[in-house]
């Protein structure tokens, strides 16, 4: 996949079907062993970050590539005050000094929405609420000013009216900043709100790759139509049986030489448990992995 | 059709004691649930929805009595659960059944599955050995799991396939009522639908009575007949699911639908979000008079001085919000424009 300068692309997908592996990896982040990057390239510029030296990712990650998690109290130091992490990365990479990054951290928490930023530099992250430590991170990203925030799941541990208010401060933030941003979600709410791009993972591999409305309005992969189906709508006007995907996700111990969706697919033909489907243009910025034209039913 | 009520709530209140100090003196109290009234009909799922410290789960682990409740009457049929001596309790248990969110830790690790399905027959004296065994095949095949599975352990299966399990040992004494908490929550997309539409089916076949409990709204209003929503202890607001969503009249209800995300970009790109500020207060020390007024946008001194009432605005929906209220909203601009968009028209 590419991400383009200012574009903010949703990586969708269930528990265990490898977004945040994609993601993870590409920043070098799964320890290896036991993790192995095992072929292709993740590019930052044109240059490859899969391929250099430890140093220079370093100098990569935080600083130019931001990142966020689901659980912000564990990637924060407990025994730490918050205006001490959040000046860490700037000293660090920016070469200021503690004065001047104090200066700017004010600036961040107040730039996130914390109410008193000065004073509650001094403060530690268990006198925060949970979605105020989400803003903390979020502060902290992008103390370097990244050109991509990878955000995980940030806001799963959210409760919903907080996750609309953190929702809304991204997409201010996105368009101040000119910010790239890719956001794991298993939420295809969240996605429809906020991206413009979607990928949909299953079983480890893209499935489907598409604009936004495109994939929302078009599903071409037997998952995504399926996953669409069975979602209930809060705007809808009657009662409806959800469609369920029969079986359960696939456990990912060895490398499928069928399709992963097939054992659950009703579209599935003899191919498909033969071969994987590789990811094919099927239209403007439209991607699928799949043999079968879902529209007719038969062989692409 | 006359509606049967199977469960009436009455002034529900649960607190918890605050504890301090070397002699553990009570310094205060969470009122995790403070002062709830609501009735089940038979046969209906009335949901509750609200988020994280709200007192959902609390509320309905109060109505097994696994709480003993600060105040308040809980009648199923026509007992009052609360007064009941805890044989008497226990026996009356076998009519209502709770479900939880997290069904490993739910199930016993070292039991075969159809063992922990027959355990409350066997509690109940409800069948001989082979009745039991019998009824555990059926159960196994109602909730759509292969009866050869019976002698596995709750390691071999999916999360889906263990709520599945929960579900079968809760149906196993027949029960009246099922208390759902967050049933699906811990689930895959995916997975979901299969558990809401088992749901949904085995209402139907058994005459089952839900509450059903999460903190999602859109899976909430679309198992549900009815809905309740509540804000840290209370009750906001309630009404059939239809007008929940077509007409909230509770500013805290208008927000918290406002913030769903709904999966359709078309949609989404013409919805007008209302984002409520700040964060929920404890419930340890709730602001006083409305506690939603804290984060309220048509909050006035009033809110902070009177607890709002708890009033049926139309027939079947009841809210409590001042600014519904045509004997407070005099002299209110706001609450009279809001009053006259909303409960008028």
């Amino acid at each position: 996949m590419d991400i383009e300068e200012g574009e903010t692309v949703a990586i969708v997908g269930e528990s265990g079907s490898g977004k945040s592996v994609t993601v993870l990896s590409t920043l070098r982040l799964i320890p290896q062993p036991p993790g192995r990057i095992v072929a292709g390239s993740a590019k930052f510029y044109g240059r490859d970050l899969l391929q250099m030296e430890v140093e220079e990712i370093n100098q990569i990650r935080g600083s130019q590539i931001g990142m966020i998690f689901q659980d912000p109290l564990s990637s924060l130091n407990p025994v730490l005050t918050i205006g001490k992490q959040l000046t860490e990365s700037m000293i660090l990479h920016q070469k200021i000094s503690q004065q001047d990054a104090n200066a700017r951290a004010a600036e961040l928490l107040e730039m996130v929405g914390i109410p008193r930023a000065i004073e509650r530099l001094n403060d530690y992250p268990h006198q925060f609420s949970g979605g105020m430590r989400q803003r903390v991170m979020i502060a902290m990203a992008l103390s370097c000013s990244p050109q991509i925030l990878i955000a995980d799941e940030p806001t799963t541990a959210l409760d919903v009216t907080i996750q609309a208010q953190f929702i809304e401060l991204v997409k201010k933030l996105r368009d101040e900043f000119g910010l790239a941003i890719i956001w794991i979600t298993h939420d295809l709410g969240i996605v429809a709100n906020l991206a413009k791009r979607v990928v949909v993972m299953y079983g480890g591999f893209f499935v489907e790759e598409a604009e936004v409305k495109e994939l929302y309005g078009n599903p071409r992969h037997p998952y995504t139509i399926g996953l669409l189906k069975s979602l209930p709508r809060l705007d809808a006007k009657e009662h409806h049986r959800l469609l369920s995907i029969d079986g359960m996700p696939p456990v990912l111990y060895e490398h499928p030489k069928s399709c992963p969706f097939a054992p659950r697919c009703d579209f599935a033909i003899d191919r498909c448990r033969q071969e994987n489907p590789p990811l094919e243009s099927i239209g403007p910025n439209h991607r699928i992995a799949c043999w079968v034209d879902v529209t007719t039913g038969e062989a692409r | 059709m006359t509606e049967e009520i199977l469960l009436r709530v009455e002034g529900l209140k649960m607190h918890f004691p605050i504890l301090a100090g070397v002699f553990r003196r009570q310094v205060g109290a969470v009122k995790a649930v403070d002062g709830v009234s609501f009735n089940i009909v038979r046969g209906e799922t009335l949901g509750l929805v609200g988020e994280s410290g709200c007192g959902k789960s609390t509320t309905g682990r109060a109505i097994l009595q696994l709480y003993k409740p600060t105040a308040g009457d809980i009648y199923f049929g026509d007992e009052n659960l609360v007064k009941l001596s805890s044989e008497q309790m226990r026996r009356r248990r076998s009519e209502i059944q709770m479900i939880f969110q997290d069904a490993y830790s739910s199930l016993n690790p070292r039991m075969p599955i159809g063992e922990i399905i027959k355990e409350p027959m066997k509690i109940f004296k409800t069948a001989n050995r082979q009745e039991a065994d019998e009824r555990v095949d059926y159960l196994l095949e109602v909730v759509g799991l292969d009866k050869r599975y019976r002698d596995r352990y709750p390691h071999e299966f999916s999360g889906g396939q263990r709520q599945r399990i929960g579900i079968a040992r809760a149906l196993a004494l027949n029960p009246k009522l099922i208390v759902l908490d967050e049933p699906i929550s811990a689930l895959d997309v995916s997975v979901q639908a299969q558990v809401i539409n088992l749901l949904e089916d085995l209402q139907e076949k058994f005459g089952l009575t839900y509450l059903f409990i999460a903190h999602d709204l859109s899976v909430v209003r679309h198992i549900s007949d009815r809905v309740a929503v509540m804000y840290l202890g209370r009750f906001v607001e309630l009404t059939d699911k239809y007008s929940l969503y077509d007409k909230p009249l509770h500013p805290y209800t208008q927000g918290l639908l406002s913030a769903v995300p709904i999966p359709d970009p078309v949609v989404e790109e013409q919805r007008q979000r209302i984002i409520l500020e700040g964060d929920v207060p404890s419930p340890a020390n709730p602001p006083s008079g409305c506690n939603f007024r804290t984060r309220c946008p048509l909050a006035t001194p009033l809110c902070a001085e009177q607890q709002p009432e708890w009033r049926e605005v139309f027939p079947g929906h009841f809210v409590a919000c001042h600014a519904t209220d045509p004997s407070k909203i005099e002299g209110n601009p706001e609450w009279q424009k809001k009053y006259e968009k909303e409960v008028v028209a």
